[in-house]
């Protein structure tokens, strides 16, 4: 057992950080949130990159790696708070023409009707899924625009459908992984800010209420990251389910944190605080939200399958 | 990332299975709690059980993955724990193996492998909890020997054990953490006096140790003198490595246990119940795969490091919160110590505490791990 990185999965991951610090470093993500279009070159770029056609195999014009490589790039595009319909395009790739080389930009209509980037979308993907119905226009009729709490993801709402799948595992796990760089992200800037910021005569992380909000942010980034890889690994749906629920809370509690961590700084639109903090909102409502990946455990617990 | 394991260890675990089918039912039967001698002997006899089968060795030379199988698999098949073992597998043992000489590592480490002797721990002291380097448990020379005067508490197994690691002041003038001394006392010595303490559950788990012009020959003295504290901290990260691996398969199969009881009493309707479990189950699953990170890096590094105290603090929580949710399916009966997980619950009050409190282990994760700077 050797459930650590490999060489090639610290150098890919190395890659996607140094290609979205090149492309989308602060500067990219503050002027996308004072206009927040989607930036084509750069989705081509990534195309380029290999991000989205990264586990098609090499026979059709992929890179012919898998999901825990995926993840490990997912986590860096959270990391960077990289904005647009990375997983629909990503599962797209190689059923819609373009997507993989980042051409065709896909969103998807999730369970709940929620579609993310409708209007810089060129299509709509029924499915989301993997080898499920074929890509094309899915059906974002009547769809509605809502006036999202995230500036960095436009949303609409179509009426709700009375069809209801359970959700792709790929798609939650990819998901997660955004979520855990996030998180990820958020560790950083209250451990950064913690140090730099001095107040009564000392650097407020010399405080013990400020230093256990830090190590407490760690510790669920690193439990959700083993969560994580090990649903890469696995691609078990209950093991997807629990990273997703693990993930969804490092997120979503660490953007928290460091808000607190911030002071008054964390309230601001200025900070980068919020931007964390409401994409990982975002997240948490993607395919049937965190109920659906309870029920999938209560399930599974009680059938007793997994031990 | 890989999560498959080696032909040789697949192996390793289709031997280990095996010959558990044929050992456990070879077992005496299990001592009443409270019978600390008849824990004693049981203890032993199963470490001796181990030692004679050739896995008496894996607490210390074996590669971490194959501890990891061997935790894992004597929990599933409900092998007996280490109990009295605990502090002489993995606490002492290690530090003599690390730091002591020849002669004490041929002296003391057989008799723990081959289930002879119990070891137990004399750090803790009334005034000196957390903060540890605070003892002020004195020793001095006297010829061959150490005279050692002083108190300790919360010292678990104290009742049964033959030899205590014991941590002593041997110069009150230095900087606490320089005068610190770490000695092998033998617990027949005169002056030994031993209180047992009830805890919460009921049962004495441990004492108070009180010690008046106790005589220690100098040669019990593993690591030089005053440099005890750097020798304790090699036994304080072995406690953070792998000492949790057997819990965590435990604690996946109460969970199971659990959803079945609240299905047969009908709480499984409670979408907030189910999904409380479900939670715990998304837990649980975290940190058996925590595990096996921390694991695989220590078979790639050797020493576990600071990650255990992160893998401590969750778990020590999670532990707790699995108790606090078989109440919530137990109901009235949570309050039956009769039934099953009541007790279980009150035991795990102690793991925020014991091993450094949750406080303490945030304070290595941020000072350690995110480089914060000291001071509170
Ligand atoms: C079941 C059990 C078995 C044990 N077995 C042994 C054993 O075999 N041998 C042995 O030597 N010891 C043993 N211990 C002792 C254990 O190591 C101590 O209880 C522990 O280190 C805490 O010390 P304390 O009890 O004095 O609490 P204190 O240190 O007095 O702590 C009280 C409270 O104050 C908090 N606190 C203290 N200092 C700080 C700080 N700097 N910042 C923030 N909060 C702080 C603590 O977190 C805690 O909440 C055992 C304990 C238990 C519960």
């Amino acid at each position: 057992m050797r459930f650590r990185l490999t060489d090639d999965q610290r150098a890919l991951r190395q890659g996607v950080r140094d290609l979205l610090a090149r492309r989308f470093d602060r500067d990219a993500l503050r002027a996308a949130v004072e206009r927040p279009a989607l930036d084509r070159a750069l989705w081509r770029e990534l195309g380029a990159a290999g991000f989205f056609a990264l586990r098609l195999p090499e026979t059709e014009g992929g890179v012919g790696l898998g999901l825990p490589e995926a993840v490990l790039a997912f986590e860096e595009a959270g990391r960077a708070l990289l904005p647009g319909p990375l997983v629909a395009t990503h599962l797209a790739a190689g059923r819609v023409p373009g997507a993989a080389e980042g051409e065709t930009v896909v969103t998807t209509v999730d369970a709940g009707g929620l579609v993310e980037w409708l209007a810089a979308a060129d299509v709509v993907d029924e499915r989301g899924g993997e080898g499920g119905a074929a890509g094309g226009n899915g059906d974002a009729a009547g769809a509605v625009a809502l006036r999202s709490v995230d500036p960095l993801t436009p949303l609409h709402r179509v009426p709700r459908r009375s069809r209801r799948t359970a959700s792709e595992p790929v798609a939650v796990l990819l998901t997660a992984a955004e979520q855990l760089g996030t998180a990820t992200r958020a560790c950083e800037l209250a451990v950064q800010h913690a140090r730099a910021r001095e107040q009564f005569g000392q650097p407020i992380g010399a405080f013990q209420a400020v230093k256990h909000l830090c190590a407490e942010l760690l510790v669920r980034v690193e439990v959700a990251r083993a969560a994580v890889y090990a649903a890469a690994v696995t691609a078990d749906p209950a093991d997807v389910a629990a990273a997703r629920l693990l993930a969804d809370e490092a997120a979503v509690r660490g953007a928290r944190d460091c808000l607190q961590v911030y002071g008054g700084m964390g309230f601001t639109w200025e900070a980068d605080v919020h931007l964390l903090l409401k994409r990982a909102w975002v997240r948490t409502r993607r395919a049937g939200g965190g109920t659906e990946s309870e029920e999938l455990l209560a399930r599974e617990l009680l059938s007793g399958a997994g031990r | 990332m890989d999560l498959s394991y080696t032909a040789e260890e697949e192996d390793f675990r289709a031997r280990l299975r095996e010959w558990l089918g044929k050992a456990l039912p070879a077992l005496p039967p299990k001592p009443s709690p409270d019978d600390w001698p008849g824990r004693r002997v049981y203890d032993l006899g199963w470490q001796r059980t181990l030692y004679d089968a050739g896995y008496a060795y894996v607490h210390w030379d074996a590669d971490p993955t194959t501890r990891l199988i061997f935790l894992e698999e004597t929990e599933r098949a409900g092998a007996p724990y280490v109990g009295a073992n605990f502090v002489g597998l993995l606490h002492a043992g290690p530090t003599i193996a690390a730091e002591g000489t020849d002669a004490q590592r041929a002296r003391w480490l057989e008799p723990i492998l081959r289930g002879e002797e119990v070891w137990c721990q004399g750090f803790s002291e009334p005034d000196a909890g957390s903060d540890l380097a605070a003892l002020r448990t004195r020793a001095w020379r006297d010829g061959d020997d150490y005279v050692v005067s002083g108190s300790k508490i919360w010292t678990s197994h104290a009742e049964v054990a033959d030899w205590c690691e014991l941590l002593v002041r041997t110069d009150p003038t230095a900087a606490k953490h320089r005068g610190i001394t770490w000695l092998a006392m033998p617990m027949d010595a005169p002056g030994i006096t031993v209180r047992p303490l009830r805890t919460l559950a009921g049962s004495a788990e441990f004492a108070e140790v009180f010690l008046d012009e106790v005589r220690v020959p100098v040669a019990h003295r593993v690591g030089a003198e005053n440099d005890g504290w750097r020798v304790t901290m090699v036994t304080l990260s072995f406690e953070r490595g792998t000492a949790f691996v057997g819990e965590v398969v435990a604690c996946r199969r109460v969970l199971g246990e659990l959803a079945r009881e609240a299905r047969a009493n009908g709480r499984w309707d409670d979408p907030v119940l189910r999904r409380g479990l479900a939670l715990l189950e998304a837990e649980f699953r975290a940190l058996w795969r925590l595990t096996q990170w921390n694991v695989s890096e220590a078979s790639a590094g050797g020493v576990p490091g600071v990650g255990g105290s992160v893998f401590k603090l969750r778990y020590s929580h999670a532990r707790q919160e699995l108790y606090d949710a078989a109440a919530d399916v137990l109901g009235d009966a949570a309050l039956d110590l009769d039934r099953p997980w009541v007790l279980d619950r009150l035991s795990s009050l102690s793991y925020t505490i014991a091993a450094g409190t949750s406080q303490i282990q945030r304070d290595i994760v941020a000072e350690r791990i995110l480089g914060l700077p000291k001071g509170r």
